[in-house]
Order: structure tokens, then C-alpha cells, then sequence
């Protein structure tokens, strides 16, 4: 896709295998007891959440309740830019409180965006227990944060960039890495 | 983001971008106001100063709600029984405060051009919560916004503005952002309260309020102030709220989905009649929500950003 | 005292000459005025080669602000800011503090300016006690003591009946009644003109109709009366339309300019800076056009400053509340010769006439010439010196100008006073 691309690392079935898995270790950790939740944070964040909710419906027969959260306003960086990140909408249209919150998002990295996204859903309840699913994972943490399901592990050097590209968003499934 | 000014002085300078800018921060920001805890660090450290030469209980609180759901310390001064009694100018209170070191300094007063003089001497952002009749910006902002979240869009509406234009700096922000959005807007008013040469601000002028309204999608009805009968602006205001009043005789023959707006407090009986005050046509409720929603997305651009 | 001044170009409008001259003085007079002069040996000479040689500029309308307001001009100061703008003359308004309405401050000015006025000083004197607008000052008095025409200006005498008696008492001594047209009512509230601009600003104006309505008035007021009219500071193209008509119906009436209502619009307000604030207000392009065309053809017959110093804290701060006015000694001229001459508006000896010939005539006052036996009041130009405005550099005590960083080509060289120089 683009000139920089410098190699893939999924494509369309890899990704979903990904999910199916995701969606398998979710379900088999909650044991049929928990009431689980997902939260994906924006924009792709979301667009995986719904996906790995249309699988545990497939796999339990009940769909999870899916909800979207940005996080801009709880970014530890802001101030330092030039100008203010866009301000997306949260939507959370359910109740958090005593319940299992799985937060998705597509690529782990530093860990501060998850860091920001556990903040704000504190703010917006106190969940039971916040666990966090992503689809790469391609390391270089600065916060001590880890993940509970991961797609795919990718180490990186600090100069790529990985893209995640969603049939919803950019027309096709697949997950490159980028050098700047 | 099309923003990236240090101030917010008012709506004639600003592009529609940056008009788009504040309204979509704010759709974004309003369901902070939903939540059990009304609050987000966004603004944690920063520290907003209303500075209110007029008395404002409303448009104050509202800067302050907002200024503390984003976390900021907000400091009220109000220039009655404070150092501006004493004499002290505008200028010298202004770099009084900006040597406590605040982010973003409110200022409503009613000199027009008094905030514009204040961004030139303040290092900090600065928000005109209104000047003189000149402008009042965020009563503009979240007007529009109120009209885009009813009807769903901005540009091709038709909006009458009924009242004592010559005096109304929420008219002439009114005027400013809705004409960059595309909305063509007509006033209406005795002549006496229409300002010279008015048609060249970009308007229609029309001085029979049912030809004013009948086709208008949104209605804004505009605060009569009694001192007008003094200054031989009109004979009384008896007479001005049988003439320019909204009754709902005279709503019945407008369109069945147009709006009414004002922008408060309300003289019941003069303005608008207690029944459409009250009536489901009415969004003025809906008017102070998104106040507090656009403040908390302006001072969300200010206070953030060491932009422009 | 003998001094030569070599080799001008001497425009003298009252002589109708323009060409290259030498100007002898001597004992503070005109000598004779001719090429090739030969004073006696030892005659101080300034070679004033490539530059112009005039009679010495009278400004009709100057805010001297002593006694009462020293802190923004003193008549030491405001002399020194005349005589560096190029004037050798001013005349004085009557709005001191104690007003100008008796002898005694009359007598006050003339021993001022007698020990610390380095140009002459002619005080003007109030029409009304206090500029109250109830009843006459005692202006038998104050002519006998000096005065050389009568104006409330700052204020306007809004009593028609009283404002017709003052005409009619002032009519023995001579002398004009100036008046500063704006009706109060009209004009009540309003901190600039309005108009389109004051719409979008939101700033409460005042209509050219408070000029107009007054210039009217006091047009026919002069015409049952006989006096001499002067109308101050006129401004608007509606004003000018009424002088204009009242000349040409042969009433005794006469009209000044400033040079801020020649060359600023009202657009400027938009900075909201209140060194553009002054009554009356700038106006609209069209009003300036009629102003310069009226100037030109001489139905306005001079430029006068209208220089009103103010303190800083008068003037910093909320457009509304500024005070109203403009330093202008040391501006106008350069301004005038870069803005109207170099661009061929106004010829030389016309702008000449309007600063120094029509002055004179208007009030009476000697000067205003350069024939034999006229007093050596001498202004000196250098068309070629170029020029930025610095309020710092004024030798005004006040700063308060619209003009700051303007830059231009053309401005005073050299000013005398009874032969004597006075600048640089």
C-alpha cells in the first residue's frame, strides 16, 4: 500500500484467526460465570471490539455489550503539542460498575494510551476487573502494563511503525510494519 | 484541528473550520455531563480566571462548571467591591492577575473591544464572555451548536433574530457564525433598534415581525432591556411586547418544526410569552447544556495548546 | 539683529510670488525680500538653498492646557511642539482649568507665554462662563485683554437664543466666534461615527446629523446676526455641503480642517486604540473627500490641529472611555506635505495659504506675510527630509497621536519668530 511498507505480518485470515482466538481465551476465562464487557478504544480499538463480540456470540449464543472510549482527554502529553489532539465522543452506554472490562485496542506500545484508558474508565465507574486484549503487541513498554490477550507478538525497532489497516476503515485486513 | 488561535475574542474572525472545530470537541465533551463523576484530569494544573466587569451569574457559572469538569482551578473576580471600585484600570488589574501566572483569563465587560485590548497586553488565552455590544462568541457557538444537534446540519437554515439588534453583542456573534456556516439570517426590529446600516452586515432587515418569522427555521428572540424606553428607543414596553412579542398566535403561523431560542434570562411576557416560553418548541434549556459543553471545548483549545 | 536667509524658494501667497529669493531681516522685521540681496558684511546668513522659505504657520486651534491641566502640555511645551511642527503662532482654546472666561486667566496665558512661550500665543476665549452654556463670559473684557476670537470649544452652546445673544455682543470687538458644532443630544453616548463600522463594532456612534444639525444652526444664527462665524474642526461632507451654500449666499462664515479628518477614516477604529478617538469623530472616505476638495478649492479655508494633548491614562484602556483627542503640532506638517503636496493634491502655495495667509486673515492676526515691515515669522520646509512619526521624540508632553510609525518625506526645517530661530 504505501511506498514505505516494509513487510506484512497478517493478512485478511491470519487477523481473523487472531480474533477467533482472542475470542475463544476471552470466553474460556470468564468460565460462562463472568458478565464481560468491551471496551475498544478509538477509532480501530472499537472496530476490533465489535468483531471479537460478533465471535463470542457465535461461540456463547449471547452477544457482549460493546462500548467505545476516547481517550484524548485523559492523554498525559497534552500541552506539549502544538495543537490539541480532535476530541472524539465516549460511548458507553452501559453501566461498568462490578463488571469485567476487556479494553481492546490494535497495537500495545508504550502502554500510556492503556494507562489513559484505564483513568477514564475509573472515571466512569469502578469496573471489577479491567482486562486488556490486543491484536500486536510490539513491545517497547514505558509504563509497567501488560497485556491478557494478545494476536500477535512483533518485535519492533523504535524507527517502524505498525500500520493496522480494517476492512471498515481502509478497505482491507491486514497488518503491515512501516519504516518513517 | 483547524484551531489554533491563543484567543477566543469573537466570531467574525474566525473560519468555519474553526467554527466546525469547537462544535464537534463539544458534541464530544457533552456526555461528561452524564456521567456519575462529573469530571476529566484534561485540564489538571491549569488555572482559569473569570474576570467579570458585568454582573453575570449565568454565562459565569457556566464558564465555571466547565472550567472545574476539566479539572482546571477556576478563580472568580467580579469588579464589584474589588480594586477596579478602587479606580484601578483595566490594564493594571489585567497584569495583576497575570502575575499569579493563569492559563486562560474569562473576561466579559462592557466596553466593546476590551477583551481584544486585554490579548494584546496578556501572555495567557483569552475569552471574550462578552464586550459592549460587540460580541459574546460563546453564546454564538453554542447557538449553533443547539441548531445543528436539532436539525441536524447547519448550512441552507433560515434564522430571524427578533429584537434590539443595535444593542446586542449576542446578535452580532449570531450574525457572524451563522452567515460562515451558511445559514441566511434575517433581524427584526422597530427601526429604532436596528443599527445603521445593518443590510451590510450580510442580513435581511425587516420591521414586521410575522413576515420576519413565518418561514424561519429557527426563531432567536432577543432580551429587551427597559432602559430602551429611556433613551426614546421605543414608546413603552407595553407596546413592544404586543408588537415584537412571541405568542403562540403568532407561532401557529410559522413552520411546525421551527425552533425558539433566546439567549436569557427571559423577560416572560415581554419577549416570549410563558406558553412558548415552556412550549416543545422552546430549546432554551437546551441552549445552557451546550453552553457548558462549548466552554468546556474552548477552554479545552485554549488552555491546552502552546499554539499560534 | 540682521539675518539672511539665502537662496529659497519663497512662496508668499499674499505677494502671489513663488521663486527663488533672498529674505533680509532685520530687528526682527522684514527688510526686503529680492534676489542677490547684499546686507551688511557680518549679516548672519542660513543657506536655505533647495529649500522652501515661508510665512510662518499659524495653527487657529491648539489645546495649550495651561493653567489647570499642566501634567499633559504646558504652554512652554506646547510652544516647543508648535515651534518644532513648524508653526510661529498658535491660538489657544478657552477649556483650561480655571476656564478662559475672564481677564485674569486671559492676562494668566499672555504673562506665561511671554516668559515661556518661545512662538506667539493669541488666547481664544470662552463664549460662556465656565463653557457652562447658561450665561456670556465677560467677552468686552477679555478682548480688551487679548483675545483674539471667543469658542466654548470642547463643548457646544446648545441654547440657540444664548448662543444668537453671544454673536451679536461679540460683533464690536471684531473678532469671530468659533464654533464647535455637535449636538449634544445627538452625539450623546457616541465614541465614534456612525456608520457601518460602528454597527460591526458595536460601538455606540454619533451621526454625521450632530455636525450637520449645529453647522446649520449656527450658519443662520450668523447669518440674523452678522457675526463672523468660524466653524472648528469641520468633518463631514453634509457640513461641508452647508458651508459651501452659505458662501455662496455671501454669509460671513469660514471653516478649518484637521489634518487627521484629511487623511483617517473611521476604519481605523477597528484597532480600537484610543489615540484614534477625537471629537469630532473620524468619519467615512466620502466625508474626507469632500474635505480635501473643499480644502482645495478654498471653501474650507485653513488647516488648523485642534492639538489636544492627554495623559497616558486618559488614553489606555476601554475605547469608550478614552478621552477625546489628538496631539497634532508636530505632525501635521510633514504629514500635509507628503500626503497632499508630494502627490500633487495640493499645490505648495496653496497648502502655504491654508496654514499661514487664510490663519492670519481669518483672526486678524499679523503674520501670515512676508512683505516689508511684517514681523520675521518665518517657516522653513525641506521638501527632501524624510521622517517616521515617534511619539517618544515629541517635544510635546503628551503622546497621544494615530500616527505613530507613519513615515513620509517632507517636513519643518528651520522656524523664527520675530527673526529669531526658534528650531531646530
Amino acid at each position: 500500500m504505501s511506498s514505505r511498507e516494509k513487510a506484512q505480518v497478517l493478512d485478511e485470515t491470519g487477523l481473523d484467526r487472531a480474533l477467533t482466538r482472542i475470542a475463544h481465551e476471552i470466553v474460556e476465562q470468564a468460565g460462562g460465570g463472568e458478565d464481560i464487557v468491551l471496551v475498544g478504544i478509538k477509532t480501530r480499538g472499537v472496530t476490533l471490539a465489535e468483531r471479537i463480540a460478533a465471535k463470542i456470540t457465535a461461540i456463547e449464543s449471547t452477544k457482549p455489550s460493546v462500548g467505545a472510549l476516547d481517550i484524548t482527554l485523559y492523554r498525559d502529553d497534552l500541552g506539549l503539542k502544538a495543537e490539541q489532539p480532535v476530541v472524539r465522543s465516549t460511548e458507553i452506554n452501559f453501566p461498568i460498575k462490578g463488571r469485567t472490562v476487556v479494553l481492546v485496542d490494535d497495537v500495545l506500545f508504550t502502554g500510556r494510551t492503556i494507562r489513559a484508558a484505564m483513568d477514564a474508565l475509573m472515571d466512569l465507574g469502578r469496573p471489577r476487573i479491567i482486562r486488556l486484549a490486543v491484536l500486536v503487541d510490539r513491545g517497547h513498554r514505558e509504563l509497567p502494563i501488560r497485556p491478557d490477550y494478545i494476536g500477535k507478538n512483533l518485535p519492533t525497532s523504535r524507527r517502524e511503525t505498525v500500520a493496522v489497516l480494517l476492512r471498515e476503515h481502509d478497505g482491507v485486513d491486514r497488518v503491515v510494519i512501516q519504516e518513517e | 484541528m483547524a484551531w489554533k488561535r491563543k484567543d477566543l475574542l469573537g466570531m467574525q474572525e474566525l473560519e468555519a473550520a474553526e467554527i466546525t472545530d469547537v462544535l464537534d470537541t463539544a458534541a464530544s465533551m457533552k456526555e461528561i455531563a452524564t456521567r456519575e463523576i462529573k469530571k476529566v484530569p484534561t485540564l489538571r494544573g491549569k488555572t482559569v480566571v473569570n474576570l467579570f466587569y458585568e454582573s453575570s451569574t449565568r454565562t459565569r457559572t457556566s464558564f465555571e462548571i466547565a472550567g472545574k469538569w476539566l479539572s482546571a482551578d477556576v478563580i472568580n473576580f467580579s469588579a464589584s467591591g474589588s480594586s477596579a471600585e478602587k479606580g484601578e484600570s483595566l490594564l493594571d488589574t489585567a497584569r495583576n492577575i497575570e502575575a499569579m501566572s493563569p492559563d486562560v483569563v474569562v473576561v466579559r465587560h462592557k466596553a466593546s473591544g476590551a477583551p481584544a485590548l486585554l490579548a494584546r497586553h496578556l501572555r495567557c488565552g483569552v475569552v471574550n464572555a462578552g464586550d459592549g455590544a460587540h460580541e459574546h462568541p460563546t453564546q454564538a457557538l453554542l447557538d449553533l451548536l443547539t441548531i445543528r444537534e436539532k436539525k441536524g446540519h447547519l448550512e441552507g437554515l433560515n434564522v430571524t433574530i427578533v429584537g434590539d439588534v443595535t444593542h446586542s453583542r449576542v446578535a452580532r456573534s449570531d450574525i457572524f457564525g451563522m452567515r460562515k456556516m451558511g445559514i441566511t439570517v434575517t433581524v427584526a426590529g422597530p427601526p429604532t433598534l436596528i443599527p445603521a446600516q445593518c443590510q451590510e452586515l450580510g442580513v435581511k432587515v425587516s420591521h414586521r415581525l410575522e413576515e420576519a418569522i413565518a418561514h424561519a427555521d429557527v426563531i432567536m428572540m432577543l432580551r429587551l432591556q427597559h432602559e430602551r424606553m429611556e433613551g426614546g428607543f421605543i414608546p413603552s414596553i407595553r407596546e413592544y411586547s404586543r408588537v415584537w412579542g412571541l405568542s403562540l398566535a403568532k407561532l401557529e403561523r410559522c413552520r411546525p418544526d421551527v425552533l425558539i431560542m433566546h439567549p436569557g434570562p427571559v423577560n416572560r411576557g415581554v419577549e416570549l410569552a410563558p406558553e412558548v416560553a415552556d412550549s416543545p418548541y422552546s430549546v432554551i434549556l437546551d441552549q445552557v447544556t451546550n453552553g457548558v459543553a462549548v466552554r468546556m471545548a474552548v477552554l479545552y483549545l485554549l488552555a491546552g495548546s502552546k499554539g499560534a | 539683529m540682521s539675518l539672511l536667509i539665502r537662496n529659497g524658494r519663497v512662496v508668499d501667497p499674499a505677494a502671489g510670488s513663488d521663486a527663488v529669493q533672498d529674505v533680509w531681516i532685520a530687528e526682527g522685521r522684514i527688510h526686503k525680500v529680492g534676489k542677490a540681496l547684499r546686507p551688511p558684511a557680518g549679516t548672519e546668513t542660513v543657506d536655505a538653498s533647495g529649500k522652501v522659505v515661508c510665512p510662518g504657520f499659524i495653527d487657529i486651534h491648539t489645546h495649550l492646557r495651561e493653567p489647570g491641566f499642566e501634567y499633559t502640555e504646558t504652554i512652554a511645551s506646547g510652544t516647543r511642539a508648535a515651534a518644532a511642527g513648524g508653526f510661529t503662532a498658535v491660538a489657544c482654546m478657552a477649556n483650561t482649568f480655571p476656564a478662559n472666561d475672564n481677564r485674569a486667566v486671559t492676562d494668566y496665558i499672555l504673562a506665561r507665554a511671554r516668559v515661556e512661550g518661545v512662538v506667539r500665543v493669541y488666547p481664544i476665549g470662552a463664549v460662556t462662563r465656565n463653557l457652562e452654556g447658561k450665561q456670556l463670559a465677560e467677552m468686552a473684557e477679555q478682548a480688551e485683554a487679548g483675545c483674539v476670537a471667543f469658542s466654548d470649544d470642547g463643548k457646544c452652546v446648545m441654547n440657540a437664543a444664548l448662543y444668537r445673544r453671544a454673536m451679536e455682543y461679540a460683533l464690536p470687538f471684531g473678532v469671530p466666534v468659533i464654533s464647535h458644532a455637535e449636538d449634544c443630544h445627538l452625539g450623546h453616548g457616541g465614541a465614534m461615527n456612525e456608520g457601518f463600522v460602528s454597527t460591526e463594532l458595536g460601538l455606540s456612534g454619533q451621526p454625521a446629523a450632530a455636525e450637520e444639525v449645529m453647522v446649520a444652526r449656527d450658519i443662520i444664527l450668523a447669518e440674523l446676526t452678522g457675526a463672523h462665524l468660524h466653524i472648528a474642526h469641520i468633518s463631514t461632507s453634509g457640513a461641508v455641503r452647508l458651508l459651501r451654500d452659505a458662501k455662496a449666499r455671501g454669509v460671513r462664515v469660514t471653516a478649518e480642517v484637521t489634518p487627521h479628518h484629511l487623511l483617517l477614516t473611521d476604519e481605523l477604529v477597528r484597532s480600537y486604540d484610543p489615540n484614534c478617538k477625537m471629537a469630532p469623530p473620524l468619519r467615512t472616505k466620502r466625508d474626507v473627500e469632500a474635505c480635501l476638495e473643499a480644502l482645495v478649492d478654498g471653501t474650507i479655508d485653513c488647516v488648523a490641529t485642534d492639538h489636544a494633548p492627554h495623559a497616558l491614562s486618559e488614553k489606555e484602556g476601554e475605547f469608550a472611555e478614552a478621552a477625546n483627542g489628538v496631539v497634532g503640532l508636530e505632525t501635521a506638517v510633514p504629514l500635509l506635505l507628503d500626503r497632499l503636496v508630494r502627490p500633487g493634491v495640493v499645490d505648495l502655495p496653496t497648502l502655504v495659504s491654508r496654514l499661514s495667509t487664510a490663519p492670519a486673515r481669518l483672526l486678524n492676526l499679523p503674520g501670515g506675510s512676508l512683505a516689508a515691515g511684517a514681523s520675521a515669522d518665518i517657516t522653513i520646509l525641506d521638501l527632501e527630509q524624510p521622517w517616521t512619526v515617534d511619539p517618544a521624540a515629541f517635544r510635546s508632553r503628551s503622546r497621544n497621536t494615530p500616527f505613530t510609525g507613519f513615515t513620509g518625506t517632507g517636513a519643518p526645517w528651520m522656524t523664527l519668530v520675530g527673526g529669531v530661530k526658534v528650531t531646530p
